[in-house]
Formats: structure tokens, sequence, C-alpha cells
């Protein structure tokens, strides 16, 4: 029901239910405020949102919290009252005693509520004596610094740590004025969503480590919107960028997939392009030469390849559409492949079918999801933000409970309390434990061959037939729901668990919707475009080149089949970071990475999603440089999107995914300016931007100049049609000897361009192998050996969580296969 | 040395009749200090381990409650109360004699490990002013004088 | 250590050398006799009878008892599911009080008697009693007490009774905090509404008496709400333990009618000591406003104490004479406030160590008279109800907003010369 209000004299509508600073600040109003945040609600700490509260016109009226009063009709509310402004401006004198006026040395400044709210509320005469308070700040890893002298005890910190992400390292301590927020002891923060503390913190305690070595003002950077590329979700980003260096990367909220957060791989995954392992220069022969040797040296091999027998092109999961449509088109359909091997182009091939035909979850969802079932998925793993988004359709029930007992909704830790620890259901069916499962209702453990008929065994309870109880208790926990979500993906390899989550959601229709994560970025995206595995690439007769596009294949098949693929043929890389595979191919030509090239990702949804260029002068664009190649003569990306949607109809909504480059805001090209925009911009060490580059693919400027982001026009568009649904898939057979791979996911590193991030590979524990003590003691391996398994060299951990007969391993190729691991020498 | 066979037992059943085990950590806390004077970083860790929490959310709690020590305290802990009523009756001579006594200030131990003094509000004895707390009972005593410390030191 | 002998009808029983009774001893002594009626009547009629008693919450608000037990629901009319609870709140650090030690030592089996039929009265499944740390004899009298109990059958099939020892601060006191704190948390208040009764231990409906509010609920069911009226002076039921301390000859407790002046009270306690000559009294322990002596002669209740500016708190009088320095009384206050503050909200957790900062910086002479800005600044701002979360702040205020009033001109003499007292 709406509720008619007036907002210093204003009138407005809200909803019952909201509190007020909801209220105003969904108005259009700025109520100062530090505790509320509109992902976690209203706990009334800070004292700063007092105002002027009047149930009438005639009422003289209260000084109340905004945050802590629910709207009523015909309620006055004055931000300007004379007394709640003092008030506001005694909070700020209050907070601002102990805070240590380092706003010069702060990387908040200019980005800093508190120091916002302090010019704003007037409070420039420091009254309080020079006695402060000092706390010794703490060691918290490499993703996150720690400054508790500026801590205005909001409580954001450990509210969105502990209460909206899990987390149960950080936490408060203390009482009085010496509340602190940290660890028990120093050490590195374990949530892989830490990095938000960083956006959280309404001043300068948490600050982002990885931003910290390469500092610039707030005010100063350019800003590009963008999506994250480093797992399908496909968050929504901005670059920050100054000096044409990639400064930091902070959530850009879109409301079906990140509303507020990010997850750390996100955040700090993108620096790889400032990594030592970004590959800028071109090589001919292991040579380094100028990019237009390397450019003529890959045309001139793809030119005779044609008397060879064709070239072949090799397509990636991690790069843009418009990039493998490029060299699809260069090297004819016939010759274009994967870039994966054949189980897991089948495997995705299959996931896009069963999304086409369903009726698909997004983030948002999946947090408003009364029951949930992941088959198989470590989402945590494989696409963290979904994971997080599970996190909160977990509280539904005590949502519930607490709606039932009127306790309103906004009052986050009131609702804690009256919803009586309730969860809502949450079925978890995993190989080993996971980071669900403290929230999970029924955390079930089954092998990775019994997943998908775990899954089966739940879709024929739903059909009334007989199942085994834990699967008939899932049942019934999904068939009291009304809006189930069914969850699973491409984290086992297994095609079968896809057909079993389908087949719960097709039972359950039409109140369920199924989400199913590909393994990366633009899976999907790849699957949709077509293309056969690395196995059939290898058995193509002839001796012309390969065109590897952004793509390490040592990570996607056995050597053996690289060998056979690369032989007698030149090899041309192109990518933009260094990998095994640009080590060895012939001609390696940089370009650009997501953060230098416009480009379109299909994200799970089958959400078409737009990133922009945000560093002028990088490398070209991997399409820009196949069109060239093949003679395309497209002047931008619009015109190239043109040519793919002709040759691939499948595609052709993708051009709505965001504004062509021709579009103008009424006040011309749409500004790069940050949230901070100041308009003064300093030269400092960080330098000045150079002279304005050209960016013929985007409606973006290159200065700080121009219209507001129409932000609606940037969320992507959903492409995916219904299609025939392929038949069942067999469970993988995977016969001979050895022990079966349980692939192992980390939130912090999946691919060569997480692993090219030192921050984040700072953080990520590395590669292992985990065996079960029985089978370790059977090979006669010791925990901490170093096991050599498929080529690669990695420590031994001893793990009672493995199945016995099962070896974990962290490895991006998740067909399923068995493993022969040996004690290496 | 870890968690000791009756303090596990006691703190296990704290867990039952508490509400599970986030209940029961005040229980824990007090029944180790009860047990061993103070709360040492290892029993922190070793009630973490017991009842499924984390140091920090133990933490959390022994250094917000003031009457959990994780400082070793010595054998007598005499508590003064700081208050307004033992105040205004000459608390704070008393408090100041027995310091000089002592040698030791407030939140101090002596050398010898023998007395721990600490100033702490309002002792619930305010007819007996100045009055203090003292030994494992909390035995209320007052009203005290500076000249006759030997009731409370002894 | 023997306190002063007690007489009345509600401490009448307690022996001068504080030792508790056994279950025996207390059933001789009619004990235990109106638990028996009240289970006899349906629990409406047990809230009837004490709201016609006009019993007020003795926990410092003076809320009426009954209508508090009235917000509590009946069984099976509440979503979720589990135990309702009532909470004996025995904290008590604030400071000038000493009250409910003496029914935590002495009379455990009236406070247990008290909470089963305010138990029953309000359809309460489990009884807390909540003791701070320091009163070990209490929480060893009541234990006992309740083992005794528990082993006659008194507690009946569904009762459970326990004992929970406070681990330290004056905010377990408030009754939200104190739930926090049997949640295994930090003790930091919650938001009302929702109000316990709503939501209240682990989600479920609670409420939450004093100690002594508790104690005077046998007498109600035993002998009527008229003669609990007929016990008071005033409109308010019953007698009230309270207690002097501070600048009297022999500080003391004294149970004595609703409505005895502050005047009769110091006299029974052998009259104010040092000058002999009142300078100012707080009546309801330490976060109440002072009161000089043109209030020796008004009847102490919670409204006429309300009516005159300040609050009947406690009931425990703290009493200044003429030697004594206000603002070194207003400096223990703020001290101890400022230290027991839980750090939940801005004014309390940051406000309150300035003032204590200044105030002792007053009597140290280091203050300003500019300091005094910020003494009036933070009475007038986070005094008023509403502004802190909880009413700890407000509380802490009350001494200091009158002091800075009643003691002007000993406040601008520190600010010029320090302590000369
Ligand atoms: C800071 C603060 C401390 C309090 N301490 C106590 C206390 O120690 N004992 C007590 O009974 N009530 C205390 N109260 C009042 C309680 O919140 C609550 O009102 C009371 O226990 C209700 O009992 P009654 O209704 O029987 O008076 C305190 C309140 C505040 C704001
Ligand atoms: S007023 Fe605020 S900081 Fe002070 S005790 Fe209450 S909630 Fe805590
Ligand atoms: S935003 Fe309302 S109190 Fe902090």
């Amino acid at each position: 029901m709406t509720v008619r209000l007036t907002i210093d004299g204003r009138q407005v509508e809200a909803q019952e239910g909201e509190d007020l600073l909801t209220a105003c600040t969904n108005a259009g109003v700025e109520v100062p405020h530090f505790c509320w945040h509109r992902a976690m609600g209203s706990i009334g700490a800070c004292r700063l949102c007092a105002v002027k509260v009047r149930r009438h016109e005639a009422d003289p009226g209260t000084i109340e919290m905004a945050c802590m009063i629910p709207v009523a009709d015909g309620q006055h509310i004055d931000i300007a009252d004379p007394e709640a402004a003092a008030f506001r401006g005694h909070v700020i004198e209050w907070l601002m005693r102990n805070h240590p006026h380092d706003c010069a040395v702060c990387e908040e400044g200019g980005d800093c509520r508190l120091q916002d709210m302090t010019i704003a509320s007037g409070h420039h005469l420091r009254r309080a004596g020079p006695d402060k308070r000092i706390h010794r700040n703490q060691y918290l890893g490499p993703l996150i610094t720690h400054e508790m002298n500026r801590c205005i005890a909001c409580y954001r910190c450990t509210r969105f740590y502990r209460g909206v992400a899990g987390g149960r390292d950080l936490d408060v301590f203390g009482a009085h004025d010496r509340v602190y927020f940290g660890r028990a002891e120093d050490g590195v923060l374990e949530s892989p969503f830490a990095g938000n503390l960083a956006e959280i913190c309404p001043t300068g305690v948490f600050n982002d480590r990885g931003w910290s070595k390469v500092y610039a003002r707030p005010w100063d950077m350019l800003e590009t919107p963008s999506v994250c590329p480093h797992c399908a979700v496909g968050c929504n980003i901005g670059l920050s960028v100054r000096a044409n260096r990639l400064r930091r990367v902070i959530s850009r909220s879109h409301p079906a997939i990140n509303a507020d957060f990010l997850c750390d791989r996100g955040r700090y995954g993108p620096l790889f392009i400032e990594g030592p392992s970004a590959l800028k220069a071109a090589r001919h022969h292991g040579h380094a030469v100028p990019l237009r040797t390397a450019l003529d040296q890959a045309q001139e091999a793809i030119a005779v390849s044609a008397a060879l027998g064709g070239a072949i092109g090799i397509g990636s999961p991690r790069a843009s559409l418009e990039a493998n449509y490029a060299l699809r088109r260069l090297v004819g359909p016939e010759h274009f492949f994967a870039g994966l091997d054949a189980a897991e182009v089948a495997l995705h091939r299959r996931l896009a079918a069963h999304l086409a035909n369903a009726s698909i979850a997004s983030l948002a969802d999946i947090a408003a999801a009364d029951a949930i079932l992941v088959l198989g998925e470590d989402l945590t793993g494989t696409a963290p933000m979904a994971a997080l988004a599970v996190r909160q359709a977990s509280r539904a029930a005590e949502r519930a409970l607490a709606a039932e007992k009127h306790v309103p909704a906004f009052l986050d830790n009131a609702v804690r309390v009256a919803g009586e620890g309730r969860r809502a259901p949450l079925v978890l069916v995993t190989p080993v434990p996971d980071a669900l499962d403290a929230i999970a209702t029924h955390p079930l453990r089954r092998a990775p061959a019994d997943i998908a008929g775990f899954g089966h065994a739940i879709a024929a309870a739903l059909a009334g037939k007989r199942a085994d109880p834990d699967a008939s208790a899932a049942a019934a926990a999904l068939a009291a729901a009304s809006a189930p979500v069914i969850i699973a993906g491409a984290g086992l390899g297994d095609p079968a668990v896809l057909d079993a989550a389908a087949a719960i959601a097709t039972a359950l229709n039409p109140r369920a919707r199924l989400a199913l994560f590909p393994a990366e970025a633009n899976s999907l995206g790849l699957a949709l475009l077509g293309g056969e595995g690395l196995e059939a690439a290898a058995d193509v007769p002839g001796r012309g080149a390969v065109v590897v596009l952004e793509n390490d294949l040592h990570s996607r098949c056995d050597p053996a089949t690289i060998a056979r693929l690369f032989a007698d043929r030149a090899v041309i890389a192109l990518d933009c970071v260094e990998t095994a595979t640009t080590a060895i191919a012939h001609t390696v030509v940089p370009v650009a990475s997501f953060a230098d090239a416009a480009g379109t990702c299909i994200n799970h949804e089958g959400r078409a999603q737009r990133t922009i260029a945000a560093r002028p002068d990088s490398a070209p664009a991997a399409w820009r440089v196949l069109a060239a190649f093949g003679g395309g003569a497209e002047a931008g990306l619009d015109d190239l999107q043109v040519a793919l949607a002709r040759d691939c109809p499948q595609f052709a909504a993708i051009a709505a995914a965001a504004p062509a480059a021709s579009y103008r805001t009424p006040s011309g090209r749409i500004a790069r300016a940050p949230a901070r925009f100041s308009g003064r911009t300093a030269s400092d060490s960080a330098g000045g931007d150079a002279a304005p580059p050209r960016d013929p693919d985007s409606p973006f400027s290159w200065t700080m100049e121009g219209g507001a982001l129409p932000a609606e026009l940037f969320q992507g568009v959903r492409i995916l049609a219904a299609a025939a649904l392929p038949p069942p898939a067999q469970a993988p057979a995977i016969g001979g000897a050895g022990l079966i791979l349980i692939p192992l996911h980390d939130p912090f590193s999946v691919s060569e361009t997480d692993r090219a991030s030192t921050i984040l590979a700072a953080r990520a524990p590395g590669p292992q192998l985990r065996l079960h003590p029985a089978d370790a003691a059977r090979l006669k391996l010791a925990e901490g050996a170093i096991v050599s398994v498929e080529g690669r060299t990695v420590p031994l951990v001893l793990d009672k969580h493995i199945p016995i007969g099962h070896a974990g391993l962290t490895t991006r190729r998740t067909t399923p296969r068995r493993l022969m691991p040996e004690g290496s020498k | 040395m870890s968690l000791p066979e009756p303090l596990t037992v006691m703190i296990t059943h704290a867990i039952a009749s508490h509400g599970g085990p986030r209940g029961a950590i005040l229980e824990a806390l007090r029944m180790v200090q009860h047990a061993e004077g103070w709360v040492s970083d290892e029993r922190v860790a070793d009630i973490a381990a017991l009842t499924g929490m984390t140091t920090a959310e133990i933490d959390n709690l022994a250094t917000f409650y003031s009457h959990i020590f994780r400082k070793p305290v010595g054998r007598h802990l005499v508590m003064f109360c700081d208050g307004a009523s033992c105040w205004m009756n000459g608390g704070d001579k008393v408090a100041e004699a027995v310091k000089a006594r002592l040698g030791i200030g407030f939140g101090e131990t002596t050398a010898d490990g023998r007395f721990t003094l600490l100033n702490t509000c309002c002792v619930g004895g305010c007819d007996h002013a100045p009055a203090a707390v003292t030994g494992r009972n909390r035995r209320l005593v007052g009203p005290l004088r500076a000249d006759t410390l030997d009731g409370l030191l002894t | 250590m023997t306190a002063a002998p007690l007489s009345g009808p509600l401490t009448g029983r307690a022996r001068a050398d504080r030792r508790p009774h056994s279950l025996a001893e207390w059933q001789a002594d009619g004990g235990h006799a109106a638990l028996g009626l009240a289970r006899q009547q349906p629990p409406a009629a047990i809230v009837d009878m004490v709201a016609a008693a006009a019993l007020n919450g003795r926990g410092g608000a003076g809320f009426p008892a009954a209508q508090k037990w009235r917000f509590m629901p009946a069984p099976g009319t509440i979503p979720g599911d589990g135990p309702s609870y009532l909470i004996v709140n025995g904290d008590e650090m604030e400071p000038g009080a000493f009250k409910d030690r003496l029914f935590l030592e002495a009379l455990p089996h009236l406070v247990i008697e008290g909470a089963m039929i305010a138990a029953h009265a309000m359809h309460a499944s489990e009884i807390i009693i909540l003791v701070r740390d320091a009163y070990r004899i209490g929480i060893h009298a009541m234990e006992q007490a309740i083992a005794e109990v528990d082993a006659a059958g008194l507690t009946g099939r569904n009762l459970k009774i326990r004992v929970h020892a406070s681990a330290g601060r004056y905010i377990v006191g408030e009754e939200t905090a104190l739930i926090e704190a049997l949640e295994g948390k930090r003790a930091v208040p919650r938001k009302r509404p929702p109000f316990p009764a709503q939501s209240g231990l682990w989600g479920r409906p609670t409420t939450v008496n004093n100690v002594e509010t508790i104690a005077n609920i046998p007498g109600i069911v035993a002998n009527g709400p008229d003669w609990f009226r007929g016990l008071s002076r005033t409109a308010e039921g019953g007698t009230k333990l309270f207690g002097v301390s501070g600048r009297v000859h022999k500080p003391q407790l004294i149970e004595a009618p609703m409505g005895t002046t502050a005047r009769e009270l110091i006299d029974r306690c052998g009259g104010v000591s040092g000058t002999g000559e009142l300078l100012a009294f707080q009546p309801g322990g330490g976060a109440s406003g002072f009161l000089g002596p043109e209030h020796l002669d008004l009847p102490l209740d919670f409204a006429n104490v309300a009516d005159a500016g300040s609050m009947f708190g406690t009931g425990t009088l703290i009493v200044l004479d003429t030697g004594t320095c206000p603002i070194g009384v207003i400096a223990r206050h703020m001290r101890f406030y400022a230290r027991e503050s839980c750090g939940w909200c801005t004014p309390c957790r940051e406000g309150l160590p300035w003032v204590a900062h200044i105030v002792d910086g007053l009597e140290a002479g280091t203050a300003k008279t500019a300091d005094l800005d910020i003494l009036h600044m933070t009475a007038g701002e986070a005094g008023p109800r509403g502004r802190s979360f909880c009413d700890l702040m407000g509380g802490a205020m009350a001494p200091l907003a009158t002091g800075l009033h009643r003691f002007e001109r000993q406040f601008a003499d520190h600010a010029a010369h320090g302590c000369r007292a």
C-alpha cells in the first residue's frame, strides 16, 4: 500500500513498511547517514539520520532517527529543521573527536562519507582537545588495509562481513569508546568477499590494498562501465583509470545481478592487466618485434594457409563474442573450434539448450527464492556472487516469521531475532564439504557420479514416486516453496547433472526457476556460436596456420592433443596475458584485454552484456585484428555486430545490450566522470591524462565532460530463444584405472587471467591435489608430497572428506576422467 | 595443555541447557575463569573448538564483558568501588592507601602474584561505603578505613 | 557483617544476618502459600489483581507491572515455536543502588514464589533470574532455593527456573541488552518496538521485571490489592525498599510506604553527616537528577519525583552534604557511565567520555570556561529521550543537566580555579 508523506514541504509517495530514510532516498532526498545501508537495513547506531517528524501538519513534532521509523500516511518529515540539523552537527562533532584528521594521506579522501558529512554539517571548528584514542592496526592480508583510528563505529563492516557474507573471522571487540573492528589476531581475512569492506566502510578504515599501489584521487579518475570477465555471472563493474592505468575496480549496481557487492575475484582479478604477465609486446619466433611486423607475419601465414588445407581458428570462452565471431569468419565455420575439449563443448551446448527452455533465475531471483537446491556445484568457487545471493535467500524463512510477528522488515537485527534462527530450505548436494554448508538445511554429500542420480530421484519424488529419504525430504521442501530455484552448473563437468536439475525445475513448473552456471564469462556465447572440440581440431588434415584466440590450450586438453594440433603448423596466438600457449606460439600478437576493448559476453542468464574500452591507447581489440586479417572493412564494433547478426541470427538482439557509438545524451557523449568528479584535475604523481584518443566503439567521451550514464540502457539484453532440447546425456563413462576426478574450485583463482593478477594470486592457495588418507597410503604418498598428475606437479593434501577412490584437483578442465597421481622425483 | 576434562563436561552441559553454543559461551568463559582465575588465549581457542565458534566470536564477548579477565590476575582479587557514595565517604583515600601498601595501581597485579587491584562500579554496598568486594566469593567488605586495611588484605 | 534490621510487609522476614531461609523454614512461615492460591485462579485474574494493586515496576521506569504482563500472548496465539520467558532482573549496577541484593541474598524464596506466580499470570514457561556476577552470595542463595522448590515439586510440570550470572557490565541491566546477553551476544540494547513480549529472548515472548517488583507479588496475591494499595501514602501501591547512602550517618535500606519523604528517610539514617546540612540528593540512584532541600518533604513516588524534574528510578537516595563537592560527585558518575557505555550509538559512545574528560578537568583545574559549553551542549542534545539508542545516555545526562543548573556557581568556579573543596 502506498502512503503519502511530506518531505521538507514536498509531497511524495512511499510504500507502507518502509522506513523514513528509505522513503526519502527513493524520493531523491538525501538524509545524512552512516550505519544505514540499503542492502543491510537499519540499526540505529550512528544517530546521524535525525530528522523532525510531525504526525500531521500542526504537530510540533519530535526528533527521530529516520532509519528507525516506519512511514505513515500524512507524516511530515523536516530534514532541514534547525533542531535536527543541529543534532546531526553534534553527531559529527562527536565522531570527529577521535578521528585522526589525516585526510590528506587517506585514500578515502574525496570519496569519504565522513568527509562529506563533516563538511555538510558545518563542523569546521574543533572544540575537542588534542587527546585522541589510539588503536593498533592489523595486517588483514593482501587485499585490504586496516586503519582503525579512522573508525566511526557504524558497524557496517561486521554487518556485511558476518551478516551478509557469512564470514566469521572479523568481529567487534571491546566496549564503550574503545570498540575495535578486526580479527582476533593479525591474519588474512578469510572471506572471498572481504574486498567489499573497502566500499562499505564510510571512511578509510578498510581500503583496497590492490588499489593502493596505483592510487589516484577518486575525482581524478575516468570511470568506464564494464562487466567482470572472471566468471559466468557477469557482475557489473566500474573501471577507474588515470593516466592510462587501471587504478581500481568498483561494484556497479545492476538490479538483476550484483546490486551492491562484488566478489574478490571480480574486484582484484582485472588487475591482471597491470600485472607482470600482461602481454604487451609482439613476438615472432621468440623475438620481440614491432606489432606491425607480427601482424604482417600472421596475415602472411594465414594467407598461405589456403593452399595448405586452410587455417584453423581456436576460439575462447574468455574472449568476446565479436572476437570469436571474427575468428570464425576468418577461418570459416568448419575450421572454427571452440577451444575446449569435446566433452566441455557438449556440456555447454547442453547447458545452453536447457536454459533456452527454462525460466531462468537471475541472481536477484536467487536472492528472492524461498527454497533452493544446489546440485553438484561449488557455487562459492565457481560463481561467488551467486553464493552470496543464496545466502540472502536463506534468510527468507526468518523474514517471513518476523513479518508474522509484525516486526518491520527494515529493522535488520530485530528481524534476525524474531526469525528464531529459521532458515529457508537449502538443499546442497556436493561431493565435498561446501562453504554454504553452514546455512544449508540439507547439506548432503554424494560422489560426483551419484549426484545426477540423486537429482533424478528428487524429480521422481516430485512426480509422486518413491525415493530415498534425503531425496524425498528435498522434494518436499521444494514442493512447499512458492518461488524455488534449482541451481547447477559446469563445475563437475557432468551434463547429466544439468539434465537432472532441468528435470527438477520442469517437475516444479511453473513456480521454479533454473540457474545453470557455465564455466566462464563467455562460455555461453561460445556455445551458441558453435565450434567443435579441440580433439576434432587436431584431426583436421593439412598444414595451414592455427590461430589461437585468448586461450591457454594447456589447461583445456591433454598435451598430446596440443602436439597433434600444432604439428607442422604456424601457430599464431592472440592474447593479453602470457600463457604456456603464447610461450610456444610462433607469432604472438598482443590484443586488448576486456578492459581495453568493447565487446559482448553472454552471462549465465543468457544476458548479452557490453564491455567498453576503459584505457585509451592500449593494444588493438582482437576482433579488430581478426577482422582486418580477413579483409573485413568494419569501422567499429557496431558494424561488426551487424555482420554477426547477419551470419548468426541467434545473436541479432545483442546490439540492444548497450547504446551504439552514435548514441548521444542531450549534452553529447557520455562522460567518463566518476561519481566524485570535481572538475578540477590536479597534476600529481599519477600523472595527467594525455590528449584524448578516439573511441569509435562506444558513445563515451574520453574526458569528464558529457552527459550522465543512462544506466537503463546498459542493463544488457537476454538473447536466448527456445530451442529443441537435446536427448538426455549419458552419464559419462569413465572407465580405466586411477582415481575419479573431483574438480576443486577456488574463489580466488580459476583462469590464467586471475592468476596473472598478482594481488589475487597472493590470496589464492595455489593448485593442489587432495586425496583421502587411505588412497594416499595405498599410493604410498604422504601429506605435502609433490605429486605429478596430468603433466603438472602439485603438492598433496590429505583430506578425509574426499571420498575414497576419488581425487580432488584444482583444475580448469572439469571433464570427468580418472587421474593417476605419481610421486614426483 | 588442552581443556581439562571437568571443564569440557561442564561446558558441554551448558551448551545443552543454554539454548546452544552461542548461549553457552558466557557460561563457558565464566567456568574457565572460575577454575583458572582468568581466560587465556589458549582457553579462548579451546572454547572456540568446543562450541564450534571462532576465536573472534569468543573474544567479541570476552572483551566486552568487564568481569571476564583476559589477563592473569593475582590469587586475591580486590575490586574497589569507585562510585559516588563511596567517594563521598573517603573511598579514594582508602584506595590510595591500598595502592601504596601493595605498590601497584588499579589494573595491576603484585609481583608475587598475590593481589590484583581493580576499580569497579558500584558494588551494591553503598550502605557500607567505602566498600570493596574481594575473593572468589566476592565478599563485600566495608566501611573501609585507610588505617585498618588488614581485614581487606589478608 | 550485619546490616540494620528491616521491618515491613515486604522485607520484614529477612534475617538481620541475611542468612536465607530453607524451604521448610519459609513454608513454616506461610511462604509459598500465595503460589497455591494463584495457581487455582486463571492467569487473567492474577493480572487484574496486580493491576488493582497499582504496582509499578521497581526497576527504574516505574511502568505498571500488570500492563506489561498483558502484552504477553497466551500460548498458541503467537507465530513461531518455543517457550515464553519471564526474566527477573537482578543486575543492580546503578551507582547508589543496593536494594535487590537483599532479596537475592536474604529472601530467595520470596523472589521465586513471586516469579512463579508471575510466570503463571503471564503464561511464561521459563524463568531466568539474572544476577550480577559480584552478588555471588545471592547467586548461591537463589540456586539453592531453586533446587529446593524443584525437589519439592513446587515448580510444576512445565516450568523451568534457572539462575544466570552476568559477566559484568552495567548495560546488562537494560532489559533488551540483558536479553542479548542471555543469547550469548554483546549486551547491546535492542530497538523497541518490537517489544520483548512480541519478540524477546530467542525471538520468543519475554517479560523482564525487577527483583523487587517480583518480590511484591506474593503479598498482593495473599492479602489482596486493597491491602497493597493501603500500604502506600500515594496512588502508587505498596511499600518501597528505599536505600539511603552518601553523606548520612547510618546509610541503610529502609522499607517504607510509597510516598515517604526524603526528610523522614534521612532522619532514620541519623541525619546528614559531615556539615550536617543538605546540599542536594539524587532520589533514584546515579541516573536521577539532583533535587535540593526544597524537596525534602516531597512524597517520593514515580509520579511526584518526575513532576519535580527528576526520576524515582531505583528509589535509592544519594545524599550530598554542603561539604561535598558536587562536581566530584558528577565526575564519578560521568566516569562510570562513560566506561559502561556499550559502544553502540554515537552520542553515548563519544559524547560521554568527552563530558567525563571535561568534568575531570574541572576537578583538576585543567578545564576552561569554554568547556562548559560542551557540557551544556551534550546535556541538551543527548539528554532527551530518543537521541541515543537506549536510556543509558539520557540517565547519565540527568545528574549533569540538573547539576549544571543547580550548581552553576560551582561549575563556573571550577572552570576558573579547579576544585577548592
Ligand atoms: C542503562 C540501564 C540499566 C538498567 N539497569 C537495571 C538493573 O540493573 N536492574 C533492573 O531491574 N532494571 C534495570 N534497568 C531497567 C530495565 O531496563 C527494565 O526497565 C526493568 O528491569 C523492568 O523491570 P520493572 O518493570 O519491574 O521495573 C536498566 C535500564 C537502563 C536503561
Ligand atoms: S545509549 Fe547507545 S552506546 Fe550508550 S549504552 Fe545505550 S545503546 Fe549503548
Ligand atoms: S543511519 Fe539512522 S542511525 Fe545510522
